[in-house]
């Protein structure tokens, strides 16, 4: 059996490869958010460290986007969910005859790339105004020129296509004879769209509303240009890599990381639950009663793995309120100023030792020089130094320093020339 | 309880673009009737009933319910009820609610409906049943509940369309007396579809055959299958044998038949016929198995085939021989088992014989292919 030894382990190698591709990339992002280096890094660690999180929680343009992001994604939620709905219920029942050419015209937003989209909204409905001649400043004109609005209406075009695949899918397996049946049974259109179509399509509308938020939060490519004077969180965010970025963006990335571990157990722990209780109902339900764990728990593991995630949680966020790096940032301060020290001292003698030579050619002209500050250590990457680099990208550049002060400035140039 | 009406199809024609489904229909159905429409697969049984629920308008022709006609009434407006080829529960609402729904959506409050329900639950043997899911029942029990359903909206006409077709043959029969009596006790008219003869010819007072869209004869089960009125009819109901000729002579209501293989046979003409026919007219002539037995002589005559038996299979409360007579003429022959010698054991050349009264005779025309 050694070729099939072989195979468990090539496919547990596969696995593992697969998995490390997959998820490696959000465990060391995660990670990140808790160095308290002001670059997103594992190595060199620095300090275990929350004040990423809070730099977080105070950085205003984040917030704003968070706010925009999910006012939006509700709106796209709304508008997508009713025109795939209503165009999946044509699709399958009202037209089946023009079923392929509407099909195709349904789906084509898919596969039109979301800048054309989002240029294209932006022109469209500058032009709808201008059609109907809606005056400068008036409400209509105020709609057609507002972010949110055109983001809602740009994001939508392309989301209802996935909303309503999600609903076709669903409306494939329907039986109109049931909605027949009610006719037949003296309900009007009304009642039987709303009392056997509607319960029915429950469950694809809550997919497909998770779905379309989901596609609506994470959107850059319409956005960007929908959004003029708004901002969403991709917007932020995408402007923030552009300016050079810190570890509070790791924070929120792992805010949203266990976020959806949670949501998805949730949803998981319930199914389960509820199938257990299903199978309970049968009679075939798990009959010894483990008197430790609350029934709930009991043969469900993905209710024991968020139960053990919120404990997690709750622990952390203890602990954050306890926790203070400080003295292990002194620490690490310390070090590096000694190193700094060590390096300056190094420099100015090497320095004095050219400068003797010098001024024993030329003893007029002595004016010592501050180091090169990316050179003396490496941190070419601290924000400071690329708003230095870029300056007229410094307005958007928010100061990481000023949400925790304590440390955040020895990386800066300046302390250079202070020491 | 609401008791029938009766419902008259006039003239209808149905067209699905240049496809005619339905041609010419006339039925009368008298109320509180058990009427059945019975026909091969795709003869437009389902579009009739279609068009009398209301899902879709006649092409041509009215329909009549009560004597009123429902051109422009909707299906959610007219006093019928259809019981769906496949039930068509719905399977998100509790057994209760289906049978409640039309007094949901007539805006009865929850207690009546339940009051209701529970009523016409114990009327379908399903007392105490109500809060299952209809996924939850036996094939018959979403059956009884379907009809429940479609009883508990008053309906003055019933329309059941091949309701059991999904059913094993044991439950089948079981449902077939249950339809029939639930029709006695709530007395409205039944209009009931299938392609299975046996259900129509047991619980109709009236069938109507259909062919391709046409009716081809309304009649009682018994005229059906003893009178039928056309060549289809004859084969279709029923197991069939047929001679092909034409009319040699005619005498009243017999004619005998010169037929291409088996010689000059005499026959009743069928009643719907009789002065129709001609001499020398293209005739078929029906003899059904069970009405051919052993001739005791083997003298020739009007009323006897000759044959070699081929084949013999037993049926357990008879045996189907098939012989071959004259010609390659197949003819089938059904002999009940009354622990008898085996006619295969009779050797070859046997004279087969019946009554002229069994036969019957009509102009020729085309048969229902098995
Ligand atoms: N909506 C439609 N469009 C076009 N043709 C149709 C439509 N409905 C039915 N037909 C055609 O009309 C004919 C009669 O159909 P119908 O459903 O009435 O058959 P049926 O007698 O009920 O058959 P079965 O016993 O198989 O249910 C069929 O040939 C069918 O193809
Ligand atoms: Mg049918």
């Amino acid at each position: 059996m050694s070729s099939a030894n072989l195979i468990r382990v090539a496919l547990g190698a596969y696995l593992l490869i697969f998995f490390s591709y997959l998820l490696g990339p959000l465990v060391v992002m995660s990670l990140t958010a808790f160095n308290s280096a002001s670059f997103p890094a594992v190595s060199p660690w620095a300090c275990f460290s929350y004040e990423w999180f809070e730099v977080l929680f105070n950085d205003k343009h984040i917030r704003d986007g968070i706010y925009y992001s999910v006012v939006i994604g509700i709106g796209t939620v709304i508008l997508s969910v009713s025109m795939g709905l209503a165009a999946s219920i044509v699709l399958t029942q009202v037209w089946p005859k023009l079923r392929s050419t509407y099909y195709t015209m349904i789906i084509a937003p898919i596969l039109i790339p979301g800048v054309v989209l989002g240029i294209s909204t932006l022109v469209f409905w500058d032009r709808v105004g201008a059609f109907l001649g809606v005056s400068d400043g008036s409400l209509l004109h105020g709609l057609f020129h507002n972010g949110i609005f055109l983001t809602i209406l740009g994001q939508s075009t392309f989301i209802a296509s996935y909303t309503m695949l999600v609903f076709v899918a669903r409306l494939q397996r329907f039986d109109t004879d049931l909605t027949e049946a009610a006719l037949d049974l003296g309900a009007t259109h009304t009642q039987a769209f709303r009392k056997v179509l509607l319960p029915f399509m429950r469950p694809a509308i809550a997919s497909a509303s998770v779905l379309a938020f989901l596609a609506s939060f994470e959107n850059y490519n319409t956005t960007t240009f929908t959004i003029l004077e708004y901002k969403t969180l991709t917007t932020v965010l995408a402007q923030k890599v552009r300016l050079g970025i810190n570890p509070s963006i790791s924070s929120l990335a792992f805010i949203i990381i266990v976020l959806t571990i949670f949501a998805a157990l949730a949803f998981e722990a319930a199914n389960r639950n509820k199938d257990r209780k299903l199978a309970a109902a049968q009679g075939r339900g798990v009959t010894q009663k483990s008197g430790i764990l609350p029934s709930f728990l009991t043969g469900n593991p993905a209710a024991v793995v968020l139960v053990l995630l919120a404990f997690m949680v709750i622990v952390m966020v203890g602990t954050a309120q306890r926790y203070s790096p400080e003295a292990c940032k002194i620490a690490v301060r310390e070090a590096k100023q000694i190193e700094i020290q060590k390096r300056i001292d190094a420099l100015k003698e090497t320095r004095r030792q050219k400068e003797d030579a010098k001024a024993a050619q030329q003893p007029s002209n002595a004016a010592p020089a501050t180091p090169n500050n990316s050179s003396a250590f490496g941190n070419v990457f601290a924000p400071g130094n690329l708003s230095g680099d870029a300056p007229e990208q410094k307005v958007d550049e928010p100061e990481p320093q000023s949400g925790t002060g304590a440390f955040g400035n020895v990386f800066a140039p300046d302390n250079l020339s202070s020491d | 309880m609401s008791s029938g009406v009766a419902v008259d199809l006039e003239n209808i024609t149905i067209r699905f673009g240049d496809f005619t489904a339905v041609k010419d229909a006339n039925v009368n159905i008298n109320g509180g009737d058990f009427f059945s429409f019975l026909g091969p697969s795709g003869c437009g049984k389902t579009t009739i009933l279609r068009a009398v629920s209301g899902f879709l308008d006649p092409s041509e022709g009215r329909v009549l319910i009560g004597g009123k006609d429902m051109a422009g009434i909707g299906p959610n407006k007219r006093p019928t009820a259809l019981i769906f080829q496949n039930l068509a529960l719905f399977p998100l609402m509790k057994v209760w609610e289906n049978i409640a729904f039309s007094m949901e959506v007539a805006g009865a409050s929850a207690g009546e409906r339940r009051k209701r329900a529970d009523e016409l639950l114990d009327m379908i043997a399903l007392g105490g049943q109500g809060d299952k899911l209809p996924s939850e029942l036996s094939g018959g029990q979403k059956q009884r509940v379907a009809i429940a359903r479609a009883l508990c909206a008053n309906p003055d006409v019933l329309l059941l369309d091949e309701p059991l077709s999904a059913l094993d043959l044991k439950l089948r029969q079981h449902m077939r007396t249950e339809l029939r009596e639930i029709q006695k006790r709530v007395g409205i008219t039944f209009i009931y579809i299938t392609h299975d003869q046996g259900e129509a010819l047991t619980m109709s007072d009236n069938v109507a055959v259909m062919k391709a869209g046409v009716i081809e004869q309304i009649d009682t089960g018994h005229h059906i299958y003893d009178d039928p009125s056309t060549p289809f009819v004859a084969s279709f109901v029923g197991e069939n044998n047929v001679f092909r000729g034409k009319v040699k002579s005619i005498n009243g209501a017999n004619a005998v038949i010169s037929t291409n293989r088996s010689g000059d046979l005499l026959s009743r003409i069928t009643p719907a016929q009789v002065g129709k026919m001609q001499v020398g007219d293209d005739a078929m002539m029906f003899i059904r198995p069970e009405a051919l037995e052993l001739a005791p002589t083997d003298a020739a005559s009007e009323t006897t085939i000759t044959a070699n038996v081929m084949n013999e299979e037993f049926e357990g409360n008879s045996f189907s021989v098939f012989l071959e007579g004259d010609g390659g003429k197949m003819i089938k022959m059904s002999v009940p088992n009354l622990g008898q010698d085996h006619i295969s054991a009779r050797g070859e050349n046997l004279s087969l014989r019946y009554d002229a009264s069994n036969a019957v005779a009509m102009p020729a025309g085309e048969l229902a292919s098995e």
